[in-house]
Formats: C-alpha cells, structure tokens, sequence
C-alpha cells in the first residue's frame, strides 16, 4: 500500500517536473528569437512580417491565445465545481467527469503558452516602440507573471496527476490543490488584464509617460470590471466547451449507455454555462460605466458612434443564446417524467423572451431610406426610440434572466413532487418573488423615462437587485420544499431530441463568437490609439475598419480556435487513460434521476 | 386543437406582421420591420421545435404534403407555391424605386477632444455649464433668459414645444433635433450639447454627414454665455436634465 502511494507521488513529481521543463524551455527559447530578431531587424517604430498586415496578425494571435486562456482558465473552474458536487452528492460520475477535463488542461496549457510566446514574439519584432514604452512601465508585473506562470503549471499538473492518489480521505488536499490552480489562474488573469485595461484606460503615469505609481497603473479604472466580467466569462465558456463536447460526442454515440452519458454530461456543462452566464450582463454593464466614467468620448464612440451597430450584432447572439438556453431546457424536460406538468408555461415564456429580444434588439440608430425618413420625422422613430435606449435594454435583459432562471427551476422540479406540509404556501411564495422582482422591474423600467439620467442609472441597480433577490429566495425556499420529494419516475437520460444537441454546441459557438466580438468593440473603440490619449498609434494600420472586414477576422478566428479546440479533444481522447472507465458509464447509465 | 399547430403558427406570424405594419405609425423602417419579424419568426419556430408532441404536431401537414399523402391540389398549392413567393421576394428586392438612397448618418457622434470657440481651444472632457448654479433664484434668473435666446434664434427650428416642430422644421433632412425625445439632449452631458450648438452642423465629424445639418454655427451669432443659457432652458424647458456622472460616488 505504502509503496503503491510511494510509486503515485513519485509518478505525479515527475509528470509535474516534466511540465516545468517545457514550460523553461518555451520561455527561454521565446526570449532568445524576440532579442534575436529585435537586434538582427533594422531599427524602426513598426515592422511588418511576411507582408502580413501587423495589426491582423497580433490581433488574430491575441485572440486565440485569449480563448485558450479562458479555455484554460473556464475548464479548472468548471472541473473544481463538479468535483465538489461529486464530493457532496457522492456520485463518482461528477468526478470521473472532473477529471476528464482536468486530462485536456496539458495539452491546451501548451498551446495557450505556444500562442502567448508567438503573440509576444510578435509584439516585440512588429511594435517595437509600443512594446518598449508598455514593458518599462509594467517591468515589475512581468516577473510577476513568470512566477504566477510556473505556479500555475505547478499546481495544475499536480492537481492532475495527484487525481488517483489523493482520494477518499485525502480528497480535501485535492480540492485544496483545484482551489490553489483557480486562485493562481485568477491571479494570472488579473495581470494580465492590467496590461490590457492600461491601454484602454491609461492612469498612474506623468505627461511624459514615465511610471508615478504602479498601483495606479495597475487599478485604473476598467482593470476590476473587466476582470469580473472575464471571470464569469471564463466560467460561461468552460461549461459551454464542455456541453458542446458532449453534444458532439453525444451525436455520435453509438450504444444507449453513451448516450445516456454525453447527454447527462451536457447537461451538466449547460448548467454552468448558463447559470455563470446569467449574472454576466450585470458584469458588462458595469464595465460599460467605467468606460463612460473614464471618457465619455470613448464611451459615445462605443454605444452611439462608430462601433454602435456592433451592438446589434451582439444583442443578436446573447438573444439568441436566451433562446438557445430554453429551448435546451424544454426539449430537456421531454426526458423527465411529470415535467409535463409545466410545459403551459412555455408559451408564456415565449412571448416575454421575444418581446425581451425585440427590445433588446432595437437600434438606438435607425437605417431608414429617404422617405422612411421624412416619414418618421427625423432619424429617430417616436416609438421605437422608447426601445432604443438603455433603460428599455436594462428591462428586456433582466426579464429575460428571470425568465430563464424560471425555465430552470421548472426543469429541476419536473419530475418532483414536493410533500412538506407547507408545499402550497412554499410555492406560492415562490411565485409571488417571481412576479415582485418582474412588477419591480418594469415599473423601474417605466418610471426611468421620467427621471433625470442621473437618477435612471440608480434605477438599474434596483432592477438587478429585484432580480438577484428574487432568485435568492426563490431557491432558498426550493432546497427545503424539495427535500424528500416524491419522484414521478427515473430522468431517462439519453432520450432527448438530437436538435437539442445543436443547441448546446451552438451555445458554444455563440459565446466564442460573442468573446471575439465584444474583444474586438473592446480594443477597438482606442481608435488610432495604442494607449488611449497616451501613445499614438502611427502606422499605417491606424483606421478603424469597416464592420464587415473586422467580423469577418473575427469569424475566422473563431473557426480556427474551433478547429484547434477539436485538436486538444482529438489528442486527449487518444493518449492516456481511457477516459470512459466502466464504473463511470454503469454509474451514468443507472443514477438516473437524481442529477437534477 | 393540436391538430391546427402549423396554422396557427402561421397566421400568429400574419398577425405579427401585419400589426407591426398597420399599427405603429408613423410606419417603421423596413430594416427595423425585418428584425422584429427575424426574431418574431425564431421566437415562433423556437417554441414549436421545444416540445416534441408540438413539433411532431407541426411538422404533420408538412409531412402528408411532401411524403405525397396530402390532396393532390394542396401538393400543388405548396410546391407551386414556394417558388412563386421566393420569385415575389426576389422582384420585391429588384424593382427599381424613386427612393432616395440609404445614407447612413450617426446622429451623435463622439464629441471631439478638444474645439475651437471664438479663437479659444475648449476641452470638452470635464466641462461643465457654469450657469448652472446651485442659487435656485440666480439659476431660474439664467433659465429665463435662455428661454428668451431660445425664442429669438432657435425657436424656428426646434419649435414652441421644443419637439423639433418649428415653422421652418419641415424643410430640413434631418429635421431639427426633438428635444423631449429621451433619445437627445437627456442622454448627452451638457459639455456635448455645448460643442453641437457651438459649433453646429458644420462642427460635426464626417460619419455624422456635416453636409446634411441645417443646425448652424451659433458661436457666430451668440456669446458663450448666451449659448450656456440658451442649453439651461432647453432642458428646463424640455422638462429634463443632462445626463451627468460626476455626482455618483466613487469607487
Ligand atoms: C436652421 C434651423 C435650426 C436652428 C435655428 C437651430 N437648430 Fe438646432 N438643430 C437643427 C437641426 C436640423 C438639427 C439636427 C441635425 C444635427 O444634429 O445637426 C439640430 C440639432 C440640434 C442639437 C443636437 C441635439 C442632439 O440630439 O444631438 C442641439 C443641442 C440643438 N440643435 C440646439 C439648438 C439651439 C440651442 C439652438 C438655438 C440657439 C438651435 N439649435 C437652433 C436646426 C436648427
């Protein structure tokens, strides 16, 4: 026994140690070709390679090397809250599930460092000048970074390999290692986005651009919105990545047992996609203000100028990522018997979605010809302008959130019937919270078009905590009025509509598409700024491009990430273990209903 | 009922449709009509598609028409018809129109850094209006004599109710600016109102088509002073208040 935990460790210091070298030797071979390159090129302000424009070659190596990040950063999460449901309901297909994805997080660490060492490999020989004013002022931050980088693959490469080793009773100093990967990661990520929201929002340094204060540098005024905003993205991407894995592996399932299992484990990933998804609207507009606060000429430039039209773009996706989430849940719902029960409420739900995303979806800009035009009385329409603004988005999204946070908790009850004595006063008030936050909501939404602006602002955060509590308590009371449910029958995994699977892998589609979006709209409103009023940018790739150029590069890269995500996928599946150990899919086929 | 799902369907989009286009007045642009029926379309197709009885329900009249069980005229109908409705959309799209061109304009454009007024450089970032003051007798004092600067100059234009229907409104595109729309001054800050009226239509940057404003120069006409009263009484007198952020605060 001794000598087999002996034999485990030692397996598990070697396999980190390996990590370690590689990771040495990616870093030291970057630094040589960028100092190599730096000192063999003639000396300019700007350089371009292989006659490829600049600023599309950082821009498509940055954002690929951003998804990998939140890849590698969404999937730790994601498998440290599974592995702690898997320790709470004592179901080993939670961990065995954990642990699958835990198996990927190698080979995409490497390729997520691959791309960051191109990206600065690129920086260095493509932008010098920039690249020489931003390392000067983040010296201290890179040496942070290196160590946070060697931390990271320490512990994440621990975590893996101690998987086996560390059950049972030392399963605590395992989630204590998951813990320690997600803290490193966060840490990694809030550096990182200093470096980025500097250039958006410079702070902390003298006319000259010489370094006043590094703190100031660092907590300027986006840093802590677009970390929280990244966060719960990285969350909603890992669970999304998942639930596409499953559904792709799900429609190629051969035998019901697979089935049974891809279906479940989408499942699981949609959930925690969806539910680290509903808070990120808040999130974003919070990160919205800062811009607003900081420039209102970068802010204008955002939401009214140049990159408005964008939004409509993006209202699309997250609408359509409303919708997709529903739907996934109704189709869902056809798998749990008594479900039935509630499928009268679906068409409800339906018209505030679409009433929600036709709001949402308004342009605050109207296209209009000539006699639309004069028609209307000028380039705002009476009516639709109601629509147009925030105050209406505000309401649509929130009830949109509450709507789909209804869908789910109708699908965890579906096939529960709950037998506390005071079930009827429970959901009674469950509903009376639901229909408050919902009369809040819109009443605010109403009353802020006859307020100053100042006030209106307020008034969305009053919208979100309505809803925030509402939620709260709306779950508060499910957990006890559930407790000992009698159940209707077993969740018959498995038996669910093939294009519901679309719909998961659309949602991954979707939210790599929308990061890619939102990251281009992000850099993109610096105009012909590196770093924003601070540093010009002076070469020739100063414009803004047309919106249709720039979704265009953003498709693309999307399509190559997916293309090397199926990569990472394809490798794990074939080396090490295998990833369907038996136990695992008996569990899966029999444990059926209690997953919800 | 259940046996009706496709119909119904249909003819909710119809009504959808024909609501949007015969309700709202004055009539939506099209590119707006086309996303409410992209998306009423989806919400539509969407909830049918969510419940397998639904959609097995819906897809039955398909079915019977194209696995060939339908009544031979209802085949005919539906396979004559397909093509004759994409053939109207396509000559819809392609019939020639008196129609002025579309012309993209953004009505408010990012207000530059800095501009200049009578041979001054002004910084937009931070300005305030200095007559706002918080003495409620000198404030409404000031006020009153924008609402008289307002008659003398801009009241042709922007109109008695300041809804951008004065006399003269009618013979501008864009029309002048309707003040009580939630859509203009009560979402600008004073300081981006300040730059549009000093430096009018011909200030504007080119994405906002400087060349198709009728609104003009007043720092031609009227004093900075008279220019920061005249912007008091357009939002007292439009019964709303600049948009501000200074006063929430801070983190
Ligand atoms: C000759 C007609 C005319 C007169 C007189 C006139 N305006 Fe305008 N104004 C316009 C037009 C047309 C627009 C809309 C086009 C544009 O935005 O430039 C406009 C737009 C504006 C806007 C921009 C509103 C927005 O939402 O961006 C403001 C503010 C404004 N006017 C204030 C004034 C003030 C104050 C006066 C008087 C000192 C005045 N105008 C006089 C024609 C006029």
């Amino acid at each position: 026994m001794a000598r087999a935990i002996a034999t485990s460790a030692f397996q598990a210091l070697k396999g980190t140690y390996k990590g370690v070298v590689k990771i040495s030797v990616l870093l030291v071979l970057t630094y040589l070709i960028a100092q190599g390159l730096n000192s063999f090129l003639p000396a300019a302000d700007y350089r371009s390679a292989l006659g490829l424009p600049n600023r599309v070659a950082v821009w498509a190596v940055a954002e690929l090397h951003l998804m990998f990040a939140a890849f590698v950063l969404g999937v730790p999460i994601f498998a440290l809250i599974t592995e702690i449901i898997g320790v709470a309901t004592r179901e080993k297909r939670y961990d065995d599930l954990a642990r699958e994805f835990t198996k990927l997080l190698a080979m995409a660490y490497t390729l997520t460092a691959v791309l960051g060492c191109v990206l600065l490999v690129l920086f260095i020989v493509l932008y010098p000048k920039f690249t020489g004013i931003l390392s000067k002022i983040f010296k201290p931050t890179w040496i942070a970074y290196i160590v946070l980088i060697f931390g990271e693959v320490i512990v994440a490469y621990l975590y893996w390999y101690t998987w086996s080793l560390l059950q049972g009773v030392r399963k605590k100093w395992h989630l204590l290692l998951g813990l320690l990967v997600n803290l490193w990661g966060t840490a990694l990520l809030f550096v990182a986005d200093a470096w980025v929201t500097f250039m958006m929002s410079p702070a902390g340094i003298d006319d000259a651009n010489n370094l006043v204060s590094l703190w100031g540098v660092i907590h300027n005024h986006t840093w802590m919105p677009i970390n929280i905003h990244r966060l719960l993205a990285n969350v909603a991407f890992g669970g999304a990545i998942v639930a596409a894995y499953a559904a792709v592996r799900f429609l190629n399932a051969k035998t019901d047992e697979e089935r049974a299992r891809f279906d479940w484990m989408g499942y699981v990933g949609s959930f925690i996609a969806i539910a680290a998804f509903i808070p990120l609207p808040f999130a974003g507009y919070w990160l919205g203000r800062e811009i607003y606060q900081f420039s209102e000429q970068m802010g204008v430039s955002m939401m009214g100028g140049s990159f408005a039209w964008l939004w409509i773009l993006q209202a699309m996706l997250i609408g359509s990522l409303f919708l997709a989430s529903n739907f996934y849940l109704w189709l869902g719902m056809g798998r749990i018997p008594g479900a039935e029960r509630y499928t009268k409420f679906q068409i409800g739900m339906m018209i505030v979605l679409t009433i929600g995303f036709i709001v949402w979806a308004t342009p605050r800009s109207i296209i209009a010809t000539g006699t639309e035009m004069s028609a209307m009385g000028g380039s705002h329409h009476p009516f639709l302008g109601l629509f147009g603004v925030m105050a209406a988005k505000n309401t649509a999204v929130n009830l949109m959130i509450l709507t789909t946070f209804f869908s789910f908790m109708l699908y965890r009850r579906g096939n529960r019937i709950p037998i506390v004595p005071w079930a009827v006063a429970g959901k009674a008030l469950q509903a009376l919270a639901i229909a408050a936050a919902a009369a809040v909501v819109l009443g605010y939404g109403v009353y802020s078009y006859f307020v100053p602006s100042i006030t209106r602002i307020g008034f969305s955060v009053y919208q979100v905590s309505a809803v925030l509590t509402s939620m709260a308590l709306f779950v508060a009371i499910d957990i006890p009025l559930l407790k000992g449910a009698r159940e209707i029958g077993a969740i018959r995994w498995g038996h669910i509509p093939a294009r519901a699977q679309y719909a998961l892998f659309f949602l991954a589609v979707s939210f790599t598409w929308l990061m890619g979006l939102m990251g281009y709209i992000r850099s993109g409103i610096r105009q012909h700024w590196h770093v924003y009023g601070r540093v010009m940018d002076e070469s020739a790739n100063a414009y803004t491009m047309a919106h249709g150029q720039a979704t265009i590069i953003v498709s693309c890269i999307v399509v190559v990430f997916f293309l090397l995500v199926s990569v990472v996928f394809w490798l794990a599946a074939r080396g090490g273990e295998p990833a369907e150990s038996p136990a695992g899919e008996a569990s899966a086929a029999k444990a059926a209903g209690s997953a919800a | 009922m259940t046996r009706y799902t496709l119909y119904i369907a249909v003819a909710l989009w119809l009504a959808i449709l024909a609501g949007l286009k015969l309700l709202v007045r004055p009539p939506m642009p099209a590119s707006v009509l086309m996303i409410y029926m992209t998306l009423s379309t989806l919400g539509i197709l969407v909830f049918v598609a969510a419940n397998e009885e639904r959609f097995g329900n819906f897809i039955a009249p398909l079915r019977a028409v194209f696995e060939g069980r339908a009544p031979r005229l209802v085949q005919v109908l539906v396979l004559a018809g397909i093509p004759l409705l994409l053939a109207w959309g396509a000559w819809l799209r392609t019939a020639p129109s008196s129609d002025a061109p579309f012309e993209p304009r953004v009505v408010h454009p990012e207000p530059p850094a800095s501009f200049a007024l009578h041979g001054r450089r002004i910084e937009t970032a931070g300005l305030k209006n200095p007559l706002r003051v918080p003495d409620a007798a000198q404030l409404e004092k000031n006020t009153a004599e924008g609402k008289v600067i307002y008659y003398r100059n801009c009241f042709f234009c922007h109109g008695d109710t300041l809804r951008g229907d004065g006399h003269f409104s009618g013979a501008f595109s864009p029309i002048p600016a309707n003040f009580r729309d939630v859509g203009t001054i009560s979402m600008l800050q004073e300081s981006f109102v300040f730059w549009r009226v000093s430096t009018g239509g011909l200030g504007l940057p080119r994405s906002a088509t400087p060349w198709n404003s009728a609104m003009p120069v007043w720092q031609t006409m009227l004093t900075e002073e008279e220019i920061w009263k005249a912007i008091l009484y357009i939002y007292a007198g439009s019964g709303s208040t600049p948009r501000t952020w200074e006063e929430e605060p801070k983190k």
